[in-house]
């Protein structure tokens, strides 16, 4: 791999060991993977902060770093709410050990915004054909996907190297032969709203790590792309997709058609919906309804806004988003907290230990349906954002969950 | 034991030079689960060194597996003294390869000779990542 000399300085420790640990995992996975060299990257969004999925060992590593990032750069979800960890039955505990390494990153120049849908924040947005180092996989493959941009999936002490250094190693997604679709799918019904969750989930397994080239009947928006995307990166490891006359490669880009086609049926999606857990089956009741995953976006809080306005939940609820989103759309929160329901920013369902308290989830995401059960040992439902809406409604008297 | 000099060429992943006694694995190794951070022995029932300590030895692997959290579980062996002293893959990954250069652990791959059939448990080789190669000291 080539290294200007600039870096071949870093290397050999002449900016400090921070540095020079930050370019030698770098050149290591660039050495791996068959990069010719290092490019500047625009930002990063770093994996590796909820104190639930890194414990001490990782707050250790990071604690002792020195130094500060070269690129805008924000966290992954935490593992609670950073205000308001007390409503969600963390301990303080676990909330001392989590505020201990946010603020680690924070001496590191971080911006402390723990969010997995960094494309919604002021000043770090993405155009065609930027590269980045993100590491949430629902982010990466809407940066990939939906939004053009280039990145790996990076692990979270690469993404933060590259963070340290500016730079990422060029290798996979950063090269656009890498980019080209490996397989199709063919969807033979309409889809709307979470049966895009549905899909991505059902899909996963097959595509696994290939990039996938979507024929769908009808046009997806963007939190539909979303929500495909965040479950394919859970069930599989899908890092990028293309849908054919929608997302930005398909349209720029000129790649033929793969042989090995999947075909997907109504009745498949259907039976994503139609799929019970043992426990449901044994008659346990739903006894939390978690949404925003990946964290909503300004249409999903107001269209939840819209569903609750005037209720009376009967059951916890979590409507997961990013505190900035959150702070710009005060009225949405509102309402939507007026019901009794909980805005819950900087956290999620999957990565807070506060969801290991319920016998019984309800989601809207194919990623939460993939992951909660296993993650957070809470059995899962999958239905509509309008069907969980109104599991949320029952035992409140207020049993319509079409804001009627 | 018989003093010889063998050096065999290999890939640099994490840089450094140690020497130690080998510690010789079939299986591959998931830092996160199948190795006590506290003490360095694996505790992984299915696991081909089940009861073994990694401290202090050269552990030869084939590669990592498991959760990225394994990275950071290398580094904690590390600061509690108990961590391999050099790493022989057939072939790293990520997980062992980002672990290993933040703790500091020398670690190689693609030796030109493969280790399982010139290494035995107990053999003393130095590693030298920055030249890229292993040395038999004692087989």
């Amino acid at each position: 791999m080539y290294l200007t000399k600039e870096e071949e300085r870093t290397l050999s420790g002449e900016d400090g060991e921070t540095l020079q640990k930050a370019i030698e995992i770098l050149v290591a996975l660039g050495d791996i993977y068959g990069a010719d060299r290092l490019i500047p990257i625009k930002s990063a969004q770093i994996a590796g902060v909820s104190y639930k999925t890194i414990g001490d060992a990782g707050l250790e590593w990071i604690s002792d770093l020195e130094g500060k990032v070269k690129v805008p750069s924000i966290l992954n979800p935490a593992g609670m709410d950073l205000v308001r960890w007390n409503e969600m039955g963390i301990t303080p505990k676990f909330s001392q050990k989590q505020q201990k390494i946010i603020a680690a990153y924070e001496k590191l120049g971080v911006t402390p915004k723990c969010t997995c849908t960094p494309y919604y924040l002021d000043n770090f947005t993405l155009g065609y054909g930027d590269h980045v180092a993100w590491s949430e996989s629902s982010a990466i493959s809407y940066a990939n996907s939906v939004l053009g941009a280039r990145t790996n999936r990076e692990g979270g002490p690469s993404a933060l190297s590259a963070a340290l250094i500016g730079k990422t190693a060029n290798f996979g997604y950063h090269l656009e032969e890498k980019r080209k679709p490996s397989v199709s799918v063919t969807v033979e019904c309409n889809l709307s709203g979470s049966d895009y969750a549905a899909l991505g989930y059902l899909i996963g397994g097959d595509v696994g790590s290939r990039v996938p080239l979507f024929f769908l009947q009808n046009e997806p928006e963007g939190d539909e792309l979303k929500a495909l995307g965040a479950a394919m990166a859970a069930s599989g490891a899908v890092a990028l997709y293309h849908v054919d006359g929608v997302t930005p490669d398909a349209r720029k880009m000129t790649f033929g058609k793969p042989d090995e086609n999947i075909i997907i049926e109504e009745k498949q999606i259907r039976g994503v919906y139609d799929r019970m857990p043992d426990e449901a089956k044994r008659g346990a009741d739903v006894d939390m309804v978690a949404l925003g995953c990946p964290h909503c976006s300004a249409d999903e809080l107001a269209h939840i806004a819209r569903l609750l306005d005037k209720k009376r939940v009967g059951k916890d609820v979590w409507v997961c988003t990013s505190r900035e989103v959150a702070e710009h759309y005060p009225q949405f929160v509102d309402k939507i907290e007026r019901s009794g329901a909980l805005v819950v920013c900087d956290t999620c369902m999957v990565v807070s230990p506060a969801s290991e308290n319920y016998k019984l989830m309800m989601v809207n995401s194919g990623k939460a349906l993939a992951y909660v059960p296993g993650m957070c040992k809470v059995p899962a439902r999958f239905g509509s954002i309008e069907d969980c809406i109104k599991e949320a409604l029952k035992g409140s008297g207020d049993t319509d969950g079409n804001g009627n | 034991m018989a003093m010889v000099t063998k050096r065999i060429p290999c890939r640099s992943i994490a840089r450094g030079v140690a020497q130690g006694k080998v510690l010789i694995s079939h299986d591959a190794i998931s830092f996160l689960g199948n190795v006590d951070p506290k003490t360095g022995i694996i505790v992984e029932r299915e696991h081909d060194l089940y009861g073994r300590s990694i401290k202090d030895r050269v552990l030869v692997f084939p590669h990592g597996k498991g959760s990225t959290v394994g990275s950071y579980v290398l580094y904690q062996l590390s600061k509690n003294g108990v961590a391999p002293s050099a790493m022989i893959n057939i072939e790293s990954e990520p997980i062992v390869a980002v672990g290993a250069i933040i703790s500091g652990i020398p670690l190689v791959d693609r030796m030109e000779t493969n280790p399982y059939e010139m290494l035995e448990d107990g053999a003393i080789v130095k590693i030298d990542s920055q030249n890229g190669y292993v040395e038999v000291l004692y087989e």
